[in-house]
Order: C-alpha cells, then sequence, then structure tokens
C-alpha cells in the first residue's frame, strides 16, 4: 500500500488542481458569508487580492522543493508540505501586512494559518485519494487484464506462422518463438513499473519480426528512431498496441503491401510518437481498437497526468496515431 | 482411390505452406492434390472455378472479401466445392459453424482433424447458400461487400456500393447500377435484412440505396393510378413510386438523410 508518494508538485496537472481548488473554496466560502450575488463577487475580488500573492508563493516554494520532499516517506513529506504552508503563509501575510494593504486582509494571523493549515490537509487528502485511485492497489487489476489483452487472433496465427517453418527453417522458427516468449513475458509482468523507451523499442522490433514472418513483404516499416532518447521514462506497452493496431486495420485489409511508420522523437523537453498506417474506410473498425487506445490513455494519464495526451487522425487516407509526453529520464533511485 | 482435388486460400504464405505439408503428411490416408492456391477472396472467386478444385480449405479472415462470403459466392456454382473453413480466432464464427454444422478447422490446424474434415468432405453435398446466409448473420459477418451472378461456370460480381435499387420481378430480383440491369435469384426480404443500412424500403417490391435518391416528386397520377410520390434517382431517368405504407417511414429518411459516402 505504501507506493502512495506526494503529488508531484510540478506537474502541470496538479498545479492546476491546486489554484482551482483553493480559489473555488475562497469563492465558495465568500458565496456562503455574503448576502447578494453581486456583493460577493466584489468580496471575492478583494479577497483575491489578498489570497493570490499567499497561493502563488506557496506554490513557487513547492514546485521548487518538490524533488527534495518527494523522497521522504509519505508521512513526513506531507508534515514537511504543512509546515512549508504554514511558513510561507505567515512569511507573505507579514510582508503584506507591511505595505499596509488595510481592510483587504481583516483576518488576524492565526486565523490565515488555521485556513492555511485546513486547506493544506484537505489537497493532501484529495491528492492521496487520487493516487490511491489510480495507482497500485485499485489499478493493477484492471490495468493487468487490460495489459494482457493481446489478440488471440495474434497468438494462433503466430504460432501457426512457426510452424510452418519448424522442418523447413529450423533456425528462424527458434527465432520467431524466442522473440513471441519475450513479447508475453512483458505481457505478464508487473504493470506498475515504469519501462525505458530503448526496451520499448525492442519489444516492437521483436513483436514487428513475429508479424513480419507471417504477413512477408505485405508489412513494410519505416522505423525513424534516431532523435529518439533510449532512457525516456514510460508506462510500459504504450507501444506495441498502436503497433499491432496498425498491422490489424492497415496491413491485414491490405490485399497488396502496406506502409507503416514508426516514428519517435524528442523535441524539446517533449516525447513524441507517431504511429502510421494506410485507413481503410471500408473495414469495420473493432470495438476493440478504441479499447486499445482508451486504455492507453489511462495509463498516460495515471503517470503523467494532465502532461501526456494521445491523438489519432486521418491524414491524407493514412490513420495517424499521435502521443506526446513529457521527457523524464529513468531516474536511478525510482522504481515504484 | 482417386486423389481429391484442393483448393487452398489463405492471405498468410506461411499457413498456405503449413496447409501443404500437412497434406503430404496425410496422403496415404486421404490421397489429395492441391489444384489452386489464392491469396485473397477475391482471387479464389476468380481461380477456382476452372480448377476443378472439390474441397476448398478457406480461410475466414482475408483482405479483400472474407471466407465467408467468398463461400456464400461459390455456393452459386454448378459444381461448387465442398468448403472446409479454417479460423484462427473467431469465436462468433465457430459458434455459428457449430450450429449450422458446417466444417471448420482451428489454427493451428492438425493433421488428424484435416484427414477427418476431408475424408467427409469428398463425399459431402455443397451447402446450400441459405446455409452459409444464416452462418454468416450469425457470426455477426458484415454484410457482403458484392452481389454474385453465375455465367457458366463463371462468378460475375456486382458490387453492392454499385447498386441503385433492387426491384423484385416474381422469382428474380433485377439490381439496377448505372450501366446495366443484373438478375440474381435472391428474396428481397432477406436482402432487405442484410444491407438494412444501404437500402430503404420504398415499396412492397423495391429497395432503394440511400445515397442514389437524388429527391421526391408528387406524380398527379394518370387514369384510375392514384396520386403518389416518387423517388427520383443521381443518373438514371427512372422514377420510382413510393407505396403509401412506406411514405411516413421513407420521408423520416429524407429529413435525416445522411451525407452521401
Amino acid at each position: 500500500m505504501d507506493t502512495v508518494a506526494l503529488p508531484d508538485f510540478r506537474n502541470l496537472g496538479v498545479i492546476a488542481r491546486v489554484l482551482v481548488a483553493v480559489n473555488a473554496l475562497a469563492f465558495a466560502a465568500v458565496l456562503a458569508a455574503g448576502p447578494d450575488l453581486g456583493g460577493s463577487l466584489d468580496r471575492f475580488v478583494r479577497v483575491a487580492v489578498s489570497l493570490e500573492p499567499v497561493l502563488l508563493a506557496n506554490v513557487v516554494v513547492l514546485v521548487l522543493l518538490s524533488p527534495l520532499l518527494r523522497r521522504l516517506p509519505y508521512a513526513w513529506g506531507a508534515l514537511c508540505v504543512l509546515a512549508l504552508v504554514l511558513l510561507c503563509t505567515g512569511l507573505v501575510h507579514a510582508g503584506l501586512g507591511a505595505v499596509q494593504l488595510d481592510g483587504v486582509i481583516p483576518r488576524g494571523r492565526a486565523h490565515v494559518l488555521l485556513l492555511a493549515a485546513l486547506m493544506t490537509g484537505g489537497l493532501l487528502g484529495y491528492f492521496h485519494l487520487f493516487a490511491r485511485a489510480h495507482s497500485p492497489a485499485l489499478a493493477q487489476a484492471r490495468l493487468q487484464a487490460l495489459q494482457s489483452r493481446i489478440r488471440p487472433h495474434f497468438l494462433f496465427n503466430s504460432l501457426n506462422a512457426v510452424l510452418s517453418l519448424v522442418r523447413s527453417d529450423p533456425r528462424r522458427a527458434e527465432r520467431a518463438l524466442q522473440d513471441l516468449a519475450d513479447l508475453f513475458r512483458t505481457l505478464m509482468s508487473d504493470a506498475g513499473r515504469l519501462a525505458r523507451l530503448a526496451d520499448e523499442i525492442v519489444l516492437l522490433e521483436r513483436y514487428a519480426s513475429i508479424e513480419q514472418l507471417r504477413l512477408g513483404e505485405r508489412l513494410r516499416i519505416t522505423w525513424a528512431l534516431d532523435a529518439a532518447p533510449d532512457d525516456a521514462a514510460m508506462p510500459p506497452l504504450v507501444l506495441q498496441p498502436l503497433l499491432e493496431n496498425a498491422v490489424y486495420h492497415g496491413v491485414e485489409p491490405a490485399t497488396g503491401p502496406a506502409d507503416i511508420l514508426v516514428e519517435v522523437e524528442l523535441r524539446g523537453t517533449r516525447l513524441r510518437v507517431r504511429i502510421e498506417n494506410p485507413h481503410w474506410p471500408d473495414h469495420v473498425p473493432h470495438a476493440g481498437n478504441r479499447m486499445a487506445l482508451e486504455n492507453i490513455r489511462e495509463r498516460l494519464t495515471l503517470f503523467f497526468d494532465a502532461e501526456a495526451h494521445i491523438e489519432t487522425r486521418i491524414e491524407r487516407g493514412r490513420y495517424c496515431t499521435l502521443i506526446e509526453m513529457p521527457y523524464r529520464p529513468v531516474a536511478p533511485e525510482k522504481t515504484a | 482411390m482417386t486423389p481429391v482435388a484442393v483448393f487452398i486460400a489463405d492471405d498468410e504464405t506461411p499457413a498456405r505452406n503449413r496447409l501443404r505439408t500437412l497434406l503430404e503428411d496425410i496422403i496415404d490416408t486421404v490421397p489429395t492434390n492441391v489444384v489452386g492456391e489464392a491469396r485473397n477472396g477475391l482471387e479464389v472467386l476468380e481461380q477456382l472455378p476452372g480448377s476443378g478444385a472439390r474441397v476448398l480449405l478457406l480461410d475466414i479472415a482475408m483482405p479483400g472479401m472474407d471466407g465467408l462470403e467468398v463461400a456464400r459466392h461459390l455456393a452459386r456454382l454448378p459444381q461448387a466445392p465442398a468448403v472446409i473453413f479454417i479460423t484462427a480466432h473467431d469465436r462468433h464464427a465457430v459458434e455459428a459453424f457449430e450450429v449450422h454444422a458446417l466444417d471448420f478447422l482451428m489454427k493451428p490446424v492438425r493433421a488428424t482433424r484435416l484427414a477427418e474434415a476431408l475424408q467427409r468432405a469428398a463425399v459431402a453435398a455443397p451447402t446450400p447458400t441459405a446455409t452459409l446466409a444464416g452462418a454468416a448473420a450469425q457470426a455477426g459477418a458484415a454484410p457482403r461487400g458484392h452481389f454474385s451472378l453465375t455465367e457458366r461456370n463463371r462468378i460475375l460480381l456486382v458490387p453492392v456500393a454499385d447498386v441503385l435499387y433492387l426491384r423484385a420481378e416474381q422469382k428474380y430480383v433485377t439490381l439496377r447500377t448505372h450501366e446495366r440491369e443484373h438478375l440474381v435469384d435472391e428474396s428481397l426480404v432477406a436482402l432487405e435484412r442484410e444491407f438494412a443500412e444501404r437500402f430503404v424500403r420504398i415499396h412492397r417490391n423495391c429497395l432503394v440505396a440511400r445515397a442514389a435518391v437524388r429527391g421526391f416528386e408528387r406524380s398527379t397520377g394518370e387514369g384510375n393510378e392514384e396520386a403518389h410520390w416518387e423517388v427520383l434517382l443521381e443518373g438514371v431517368p427512372e422514377r420510382l413510386p413510393v407505396s403509401r405504407r412506406q411514405w411516413a417511414a421513407v420521408r423520416a429518411e429524407v429529413k435525416s438523410k445522411p451525407a452521401r459516402d
């Protein structure tokens, strides 16, 4: 259970949630206290003048200290966050008092600190629940189920292809079985760990070589991986299902050869993945396709919150899947 | 025993090779000779009729046209081959085959199962189209992409997308395309059910492709004919009468007429 960590205060999603939550609470408090809406809006603006500097200062402090805080055990980390918030709030409050915004900050210091402590506690509680709901314990089972969703169609066709080689080309058959074993090992492994991009790419190549065996010259894959950083961290098995979809929907319905593009590149601090396959409008897409995409979206959200996104579009007769996520080198100490 | 002429249809080269190997392995039990191979459904329809094949080993998942549709077109041939379906994993198809007592093999295919299936197929009567249609419907297969007619020992395909309307005339149904008319012996009711997405019934004897409808016109009626609505079509001069019973349903369609595909 104790893999729950403090939220990553450098994550845009976390920052946005903190800002929205605190302001919404302030607004609710003002609404509850005031007699009419017009007066409340006016009062909220005045409260905001004193609230925002405190809030922003707190956010900046947490963003700066986030890596240090996250290294602590959860309970200590939470206490430190609380202490930091109180200290920071106290200082800013005193500073604002010094510039004499009288009447705008009608409350005493103890009053303000108590409010800050309550809000911090509430938000930490919320992030704790959020992390629990999305990660290990609860989501584990579901992730596992989603992850082991390789198409049975693929397994049986591959075995059939390997069988066809056993007598004529035993070495090729051996290699194909090893590739299959690697693929299934990953499929059945722990869904919660982070993977290195380099390992994900090896897996893609294993998968591709099995498909190549079965589809021969019908499958043509262009790999554009020169600008792919080997050490990028990402949820495991994000790329393989996308390539599997590309083969299933782009190559198998084609009577002739079909081209797939796999491109992974680092642009600034963003990792971009692009997978393209021919689009066949008459081919009835299976519900499986949407499910795979939803599954990947969910896992990206779990690892990167609002900073990753995935979209699909049709460009010049080709079906494109695009993923963007922050580039985070795999940190040696992070083995959650 | 004369060897059974076998035709192999699978889009994957290793899968075809595997079937050839297995046929070699069981040649003493069931003598066979392979008279042809095809890599997709359309190739089967082109090449099988002239090949003299008695048995067709037919993969279900193939590009161009799937195995179920291929079997339905082949069944119209005067000398239709016995079909043994092959599937890697398609639960719905397998259930449908069991219900309709159609022979099928699972990939990877075992030599003993293949031998048994071949022995049965060598003496079996061809499966009627209606049974295959029933199995396809139960398997949740997509509607056929083509209508088919047999001309002597050949199969002529008419893409469903080219058909403007279908009109029942006595025993046959007339298919109207831009270029010409064809006769097929299928029932309008079954066609309406299979192609509900594409065609709308406008009259007891007529289905019209939604995409081909250009508009409607009121006909005043001549002689003792009652006034009624008529469908105007893209590209052909005919006007098709809408029956009073169907008018409400047809009009509702027009209001929500989807963009042409």
